[in-house]
């Protein structure tokens, strides 16, 4: 739609109209994008600002004598909980779960697409009718059970560990992570394939099939290779959702070692014991945040449509 | 449309003779469900069965443990006695009442304010391409993040309150997020700042897939910018609309992380919701009966939003 545009009115009183209506639109629109930036800001200029300035200075103002000295507490100093060895084995920890979750989610997904759109059966409506809803529970409604069966998984790994010294990866709860996210994504993963594959020319698939080409071998030389924009869109959005988790993390990994970055940075902000150095905090927020707002800034186009394709469904 | 699958059948039409290409063509044809199996099965146990299980949980006694003997709707009663207690409040009374709050304010403010922006950037705004990502990007952080400077802005003695004092406006007061009967509003103000963006970018896809040939005849029929907008485009936009409306709806009732980052609960969980509620009943406070059975309440009011909009949605394009 193209904006709408008053009609031609007599020059003298239209001209100074329209441009109050244009100071005024430009005027809202700057007075929200402060309200939307705001955090951000607050988050930025107090991760740069010695203590001394924090308590005696303004909360908006820029750092006078600005530190990155808060940022290397962060990583490496500051205390989770009793150990304060800083945040940095907690990112890792997000790390080593986002990057197989989202793969192994995401080429699931376009499997599942590939299948439910190009080689399609009785009942195939109803079966993605039915991995679609997976993706609107509230996962509370599965948090208790699943938590039984990864204790049970665990113990069983234990039981390996002393049977066979090795308990391939059984009670790991970065696998476990790992495995939460992979069964709870495919919802989404698989959503975002189907629409995608639902407007790809089924007869490229047919002439392929003549030519005598496997199921595997349409998926990997014809669906693959016109698949990147919908990679990107899923990859993105899987990563964001899975780095920013936190019922799960706090659930199944909520102490120790083991927590991602979200739940390690809840325990950070959150300890009470001594000056609360408001700096520190600010500066691990900013680490738990950078992953994804990189993401966003290179590729966040990308980002609103994977939001998009997950808000207009069918 | 034909699928390929029926379409292969006819180009074969009969298996051959030889055992071993019809034990091969068979799986040909199988391929493609099972490599769909795998996920389809995860989905049937650990989605529906757990819920199954959740169900089950809510009609036993568990406590710090499962327990596996049904003994009654215990649980739900409690629960449903809970729902009337209001002095003092209960922690379930306060978690649901806060839910009708938050859901109420954040669900219309954001439809409120994702339209006026969205709007307001479709009058052919120079430096749209900035400010769109600027609205946005909430979306992409996770709220434990964000929540982290919320709660410090949202803090009497350091943020909002605290600068406006040094600016001089003293009498200033906002302490709503210490304030067990007003902290549930902070967490709508850091919600809705959350999540309008991304409204807007909703409505504005919405906007630009209006026929532009229909605003112009009813400018040439006279009408006012107000006019056009009230009597056409925002009756067009109906079906955004709806899908918002089941976004913000499904989020509103997910919220978790929100009321934990910004105010661990509030002062004696009076910042609660149904999703608070059901983590510390069942992993803190060793009822996990309850707490499967808010789960449970939790899920059915979802699914009584979620199933007609699904049904609507993949019925209307039978292909």
């Amino acid at each position: 739609m193209s904006a709408v545009t008053s009609p031609a009115r007599p020059a003298s009183s239209g001209i100074s109209a329209r441009t109050i209506n244009r100071i005024v639109i430009y005027g809202l629109l700057a007075l929200f994008a402060i309200f939307y930036l705001m955090p951000l800001f607050v988050m930025l200029v107090t991760s740069f600002k010695t203590m001394d300035e924090i308590q005696n200075g303004n909360m908006l103002a820029l750092p006078q004598s600005p530190t990155i000295a808060p940022w290397f507490k962060a990583w490496g100093e500051t205390c989770v909980g009793l150990t304060c060895a800083g945040i940095k084995g907690y990112f890792w920890n997000s790390i080593k779960m986002v990057v197989p979750a989202v793969l192994i989610s995401t080429l699931l997904g376009a499997l599942n697409g590939y299948v439910l759109t190009k080689w399609r059966f009785r009942g195939h409506t109803l079966v993605f009718a039915m991995m679609l809803f997976a993706c609107f529970i509230p996962f509370q409604s599965v948090l208790l059970p699943m938590a039984t069966i990864l204790g049970s998984i665990g113990r069983f790994g234990v039981s390996l560990q002393n049977a066979t010294g090795f308990n391939f990866g059984l009670g790991n709860s970065t696998v476990n992570l790992v495995f939460v996210h992979v069964v709870y994504g495919l919802g989404f993963t698989t959503l975002f394939f189907r629409n995608y594959y639902e407007a790809f020319p089924t007869e490229l698939i047919k002439a392929a099939q003549v030519d005598g080409a496997s199921f595997f071998q349409i998926f990997r030389r014809i669906m693959l290779p016109n698949s990147m924009p919908i990679f990107v869109v899923t990859v993105i959005y899987q990563f964001t959702n899975i780095w920013n988790d936190f019922l799960f993390a706090s659930a199944y990994a909520g102490t120790g070692d083991v927590m991602p970055m979200t739940v390690a940075l809840n325990n950070v902000v959150n300890t009470s014991t001594g000056v609360v150095e408001y700096n520190v905090n600010m500066a691990a927020a900013m680490i738990a945040a950078l992953p994804t707002l990189i993401v966003y800034v290179v590729a966040g186009r990308y980002f609103v449509r994977g939001l998009m394709a997950g808000a207009v469904k069918g | 449309m034909s699928t390929v699958a029926e379409t292969q059948i006819k180009l074969t039409p009969e298996h051959d003779a030889r055992p071993g290409a019809s034990v091969r063509s068979r799986l040909q044809d199988l391929l493609p469900k099972i490599v769909l199996a795998p996920s389809f099965a995860a989905t049937i146990v650990f989605v529906y069965g757990f819920i199954l299980w959740t169900i089950y949980l809510s009609f036993t006694n568990s406590k710090t443990f499962p327990s596996y003997d049904i003994t009654g709707a215990r649980a739900y009663q409690r629960l449903w006695r809970w729902t009337f207690e209001s002095d003092p409040p209960s922690s379930w009374y306060t978690s649901i009442t806060n839910m009708g709050i938050f859901g109420f304010l954040y669900i219309l403010i954001c439809l409120a304010l994702g339209l006026f922006l969205a709007i307001l950037l479709d009058q052919k705004i120079r430096g749209e391409g900035v400010l769109r990502p600027i609205y946005l990007y909430p979306m992409a952080l996770s709220f434990i993040v964000t929540g982290v400077a919320w709660k410090w802005f949202l803090d009497p003695g350091l943020g909002l309150e605290q600068t406006l004092h040094q600016w001089g406006w003293t009498s200033f007061h906002f302490d709503w997020i210490k304030n067990k009967d007003f902290v549930i509003y902070t967490v709508v103000i850091a919600g809705v700042w959350q999540a309008s963006g991304f409204i807007m970018a909703m409505f504005l896809a919405g906007l630009r897939g209006i026929d532009g040939e229909i605003m112009k005849a009813a400018q040439i029929d006279g009408a006012t910018t107000f006019q056009l907008y009230r009597r056409i485009v925002i009756p067009l936009l109906r079906p955004v609309f709806l899908s918002a409306f089941i976004v913000l709806a499904h989020l509103a009732i997910k919220s978790y992380d929100l009321v934990v980052a910004l105010t661990s609960g509030g002062p004696g969980g009076s910042a609660w919701l149904p999703s608070n509620f059901m983590y510390e009943f069942t992993f803190k406070r060793n009822e996990m009966a309850v707490g499967s059975a808010s789960a449970v309440i939790m899920l059915m009011t979802l699914t009584a939003i979620i199933v007609p909009y699904l049904y609507s949605e993949l019925r209307e394009k039978p292909r």
